[in-house]
């Protein structure tokens, strides 16, 4: 459906994306899932053929985008970050335009524009001016302008940033909804978001191609190295020598504190330690108030995939 | 070619959804209507005098409609960069140029379309100036052959400012920069023949050759010269190539 060939774009001296090939195929939701700034916009803006790659090449079902861009748009679906709407059109006049500019046949539009309002839930604003409809509403016009052509590929760039957690929630239903009939690209910085919507995962980070995998392993493999917090009430030298103390405790990183409660971040190699933890509090008199795994953050996942060794990004990919 | 259509109809709904397009039209049926008034005052009152003194019969052409030509290009001067300005400069602002460079359309349509859109309503400005004129063609004697040429100028020279603005719309999303840098190319281009008056050579030659108002004299006064088409048709179409070449490799 879709193949990226060593994708390279280049701003000045500055690679923004370097070297990225992937390939999905039909019916998959795929995310691609990276930090601000990590290339995931200028990634599909090259892939949408918006921006000319510096070197590379995007086939879409087989066709190269630079080579032939009419076959190949006719074939895509895309929402770029902010939704490509005049806020000066109402949702129908809007929505007939873009049925025209992709080359919907006249006699179909007029069903297309009805089906596309109907799947992103538009038909009790359809006569209203965009300027005037709520974020989530003009997202969703933003939406059905992707979908209006029934193209095989859609782009999606973060579909629910910027929505409050029940429209993204509607928006992850939605675009889940459409994976049967199409291929979906979309982009996201919330590593949880693509585990709900995703069979696949690809990670990016400063332009470069970190691992391609199912979210379920890109998980378990992030778990590897436990880190726990650890938060107890006594003397926080005393703590930390009695936590240091268990057998497979690596490090003991005192955290903020105060009030003679003290923090610590606690690094175990192995082992599960939680309970010989909270039995070294408990042992030396302290209070346990809290006993938790520590949240990686998505750059710390990025720092821990690509310090993994080279052997370990390749399963998974198909 | 349909999409150029479909681009076309787009530029014009938004155009009249908004006041915008009104407001050019109305302030352009004043200004020029205003202009009219008082050519054709003096106009009169130099042809009363004139029975007086005796003095040789006066030219309709030369003496209302020449000059009226010449303000009402003036005023397309004023008005035409404020309809391009927004043009490429508020796509590329809102993000819609993304949805029109990844669909399925070739951008010399959309460069097209723009122009198509904004020449159309050129040729509206142009119809309300027509009325006035028409006035002058039912009470008077002006030379019909010498009128059409002079509405074909303005046509051309209207047609060169579109198409330049367009391309300076091309290169920034801010309007109010667009619409004063048209502006003062517009006015530069206009004026440039003035170097004329106070040097001679290479240079003033260039000058004038570059300056709209030269070319745009020939055709008030009846006269449609090849070298004067090829002046205005090639800054049209340098214009609208550079435009598209523009979209190509902006980001």
């Amino acid at each position: 459906m879709l193949e990226v060939v060593h994708l390279t774009k280049q701003y000045g001296p500055k690679l923004a994306v370097n070297g990225i090939s992937f390939s999905v195929k039909k019916g998959e939701i795929v995310a691609f899932l990276g930090p601000n700034g990590a290339g995931k916009t200028t990634t599909m803006r090259m892939i949408t053929g918006y921006l000319p790659p510096t070197a590379g090449e995007v086939r879409i079902e087989g066709i190269p985008i630079r080579q032939k861009p009419i076959e190949a748009k006719r074939r895509i679906g895309y929402l770029p970050e902010l939704p490509p709407v005049y806020p000066e059109m109402t949702v129908e006049d809007y929505l007939h335009f873009v049925a025209r500019l992709k080359q919907v046949p006249g006699r179909e539009i007029k069903a297309r524009v009805e089906r596309a309002c109907a799947r992103c839930a538009l038909a009790d604003v359809r006569r209203r001016i965009i300027g005037r409809l709520s974020k989530g509403y003009r997202q969703r016009v933003g939406l059905a302008q992707a979908i209006l052509h029934e193209p095989g590929l859609l782009i999606l760039d973060e579909p629910t940033a910027g929505l409050d957690p029940r429209q993204s929630n509607e928006t992850r239903e939605l675009i889940r909804s459409l994976a049967g009939e199409h291929t979906v690209i979309l982009s996201t910085h919330i590593l949880s978001e693509a585990a709900q919507v995703c069979e696949r995962v690809i990670i990016i980070n400063r332009g470069e191609l970190v691992a391609v995998d199912s979210p379920e392993n890109l998980a378990r493999r992030v778990k590897n190295t436990d880190t726990l917090l650890v938060e107890a009430r006594g003397p926080a030298e005393a703590v930390a020598r009695a936590l240091g103390a268990v057998p497979g405790v690596a490090a003991v990183a005192p955290r903020a504190g105060g009030d003679g409660v003290a923090q610590f971040q606690v690094e175990a190699k192995g082992a599960d330690v939680r309970e010989a933890l909270a039995r070294a509090v408990v042992n030396g008199g302290w209070g346990l108030l809290e006993l938790k795994p520590v949240e990686l953050s998505l750059e710390e996942i990025f720092l821990n995939l690509t310090a993994a060794p080279a052997p370990a990004a390749a399963p998974g990919r198909p | 070619m349909s999409s150029l259509w479909t681009i076309v109809r787009k530029e014009w709904k938004l155009y009249f959804v908004t006041p915008a397009a009104y407001v050019v039209l109305a302030l352009f049926a004043v200004i020029a209507g205003f202009f009219f008034y008082s050519m054709l005052a003096m106009y009169v009152m130099q042809s009363l005098g004139g029975g007086m003194f005796g003095q040789g019969s006066l030219d309709v052409n030369s003496q209302v409609l020449q000059p009226l030509f010449f303000d009402i290009g003036i005023t397309l001067l004023f008005l035409l960069p404020m309809i391009t300005m927004r043009t490429y400069s508020e796509e590329l602002r809102s993000g819609t140029i993304e949805l029109l460079k990844t669909s399925p359309v070739r951008r010399m349509e959309v460069v097209l379309g723009k122009f198509l859109a904004t020449f159309g309503l050129l040729i509206l400005l142009l119809i309300i100036a027509a009325g006035y004129v028409l006035i002058v063609v039912h009470y008077g004697k002006p030379d019909l052959g010498a009128l059409w040429a002079a509405f074909l100028g303005l046509l051309l020279m209207g047609g060169s400012f579109l198409a330049l603005g367009l391309l300076i719309s091309s290169f920034t999303r801010n309007q109010i920069v667009a619409g004063v840098v048209t502006f003062a190319l517009f006015l530069l281009l206009w004026v440039a023949n003035w170097v004329t008056a106070y040097g001679s050579g290479t240079i003033s030659g260039i000058f004038s050759y570059l300056s709209i108002t030269s070319h745009f004299q020939n055709f008030t006064q009846g006269l449609i010269d090849v070298k004067d088409l090829i002046y205005y048709l090639s800054l049209i179409v340098g214009g609208l190539f550079l435009t598209a070449r523009r979209m190509e490799l902006a980001e």
